[in-house]
């Protein structure tokens, strides 16, 4: 692997790439878990690791938060005593009960990790990691596990958070629109080298030049007339949405069918309504 | 009956596991995570009373604690101990001998726990130590538990060992396994049937207690 960045404080960098292309062992080598061959690593004014004067700060001692694709939650202690272990010994009980409130974790705060569901878990996990106020926040694919609306919710809690604390974080993710909502910069990994990088826009649109052209397949759940247009209801990818089609495709919109809509940029035909 | 010759059994048992317990610990912790070389030479030290004859090691044993020997006659200059034929040699002697026993089930325990745990554990700060005593050695109780239970069941079932380095002094060093090979010497069967009939009723009430515990822990877990 051979990898040279540098990223802003208080920035939110996504890093993606096909599996084994090193994005983990990257995150892994930037918390300390494991050590580069050769490299040097600093934060902010702290050198982390530089192995040609033999410096390697553990990770304990490197003040990082750290959320593991499987949680990692400990499965002897409670909600509560997951984000106490995290408190320094002489930590303000305070920081844990506001996590667990802004968390909306006070109510499982008794519970133990196989009682929760896989987003509560995963917020117990993104909370523990705050504990103590890190100066970056590492995540490693921390929402893939998650289905569409918890994995929203908790991306609005990350951006919720980094707004408050003002971290800085890396997130591995293969979610593109999870980069658009969340990150400042992506970097594209592949065989441990950077193969592209820049702000989400710039780095997506460059890619493909017919960005604008898909197709949409869904269900139509119900149909109507409007003011010269038709409102469909319809369900895409689990989701229902509203669309706005031309009256000469009501034949194929009668409630129940199966449809197929090639969507494009190319203005009139077909408009989502609301895009939540 | 005697009873002494049980009473010395299971004390001697008791003080073997507690002392192995917290030994092994660190040896098992070692040899689940550390890395260094020459592991295989530590671990062929340690496995070696499962498949050596007991008398192989009690006869080193009993060179090393005589005194007529460098490390016996040391051992009774510096400390007052002699260890040939008394208690206390026969609690090291167990200790050499049931190593494996407390060593292998725990170390398997260890290494049974996924990484990140350990991990995440370091991100939040904390020393090896905070995490193997808070994090690792809670979530590895059943492991723990078989390793004590078999511990202790090894060394009541401890006879070559003790014979050849303990003799046969009642109160001291006669424990039941010996009392019983004695009574079955003098012919005395009804002697030899009482002593045997209570360790094997004791040991099987124990194995099944550890492992209806061991099951309901691993359910517990399996549940989550």
């Amino acid at each position: 692997m051979e990898v040279t960045f540098s990223l802003s404080k208080g920035n939110i960098l996504a890093l993606t790439g096909p599996s084994g292309a090193g994005k983990t062992t990257l995150l892994r080598q930037i918390a300390g878990l494991v050590n580069p061959q050769s490299g040097k690593i600093s934060l902010n004014q702290q050198l982390w690791l530089d192995t040609s004067q033999n410096i390697q700060v553990p990770a304990r001692k490197r003040n990082i938060g750290f959320v593991f694709q499987d949680y990692s939650l400990f499965p002897h202690m409670t909600v509560q005593e997951n984000l106490l272990f995290a408190l320094e010994k002489k930590g303000d009980e305070k920081v844990t009960d506001e996590l667990l409130e802004a968390m909306e974790l006070t109510q499982l705060s008794g519970r133990k990790p196989h009682q929760l569901s896989g987003g509560q878990q995963q917020r117990v996990a993104l909370a523990r990691a705050l504990v103590r106020k890190p100066d970056l926040l590492l995540l490693d694919e921390p929402f893939a596990a998650l289905d569409h609306s918890m994995r929203y919710q908790l991306q609005n809690l990350l951006l919720k958070f980094h707004r408050l604390y003002q971290f800085t974080v890396m997130i591995v993710t293969h979610d593109i629109g999870e980069m658009f909502r969340l990150a400042d910069r992506v970097m594209i990994m592949n065989h441990g080298k950077i193969t592209q990088s820049g702000s989400p826009a710039e780095v997506y649109t460059s890619e493909t030049d017919d960005v604008g052209d898909f197709t949409l397949f869904g269900e139509v759940l119900s149909c109507q007339k409007l003011d010269g247009h038709l409102l469909v209801s319809a369900l895409i990818e689990n989701k229902v949405r509203q669309l706005s089609l031309s009256l000469d495709m009501e034949p194929q919109m009668l409630p129940g069918n199966n449809f197929t809509l090639p969507y494009s940029l190319e203005p009139g035909r077909i408009r989502l309504v609301n895009n939540r | 009956m005697d009873w002494q010759p049980l009473w010395l059994t299971f004390r001697l048992a008791i003080i073997t596991s507690v002392i192995l317990l917290v030994l092994a610990m660190p040896v098992a912790y070692w040899l689940a995570f550390g890395k260094f070389k020459g592991r295989g030479v530590v671990e062929a030290i340690i496995g070696m009373p499962l498949v050596l004859p007991p008398s192989v090691i009690g006869f080193y044993l009993l060179l090393a604690f005589s005194p007529s020997y460098w490390f016996g006659a040391w051992i009774e200059k510096v400390l007052g101990l002699r260890l040939v034929f008394s208690f206390p040699g026969l609690v090291i002697a167990s200790i050499l001998y049931s190593l494996p026993f407390m060593v292998y089930p725990i170390r398997a325990g260890l290494q049974s726990l996924p990484s990140s745990l350990r991990e995440a554990s370091y991100t939040l700060g904390k020393s090896e130590w905070v995490t193997f005593y808070k994090v690792l050695l809670p979530n590895c109780k059943p492991a723990i538990l078989t390793a004590f239970v078999l511990t202790f069941a090894h060394t009541v079932g401890e006879f070559g060992v003790v014979l050849m380095i303990g003799g046969n002094i009642p109160g001291v060093t006669k424990v039941a396994s010996v009392a019983i090979y004695n009574e079955v010497e003098a012919l005395n069967y009804p002697a030899a049937n009482q002593y045997a009939m209570v360790l094997f009723a004791i040991t099987f009430v124990i194995l099944l207690m550890v492992y209806s515990i061991n099951n309901r822990l691993l359910r517990v877990r399996q549940s989550s």
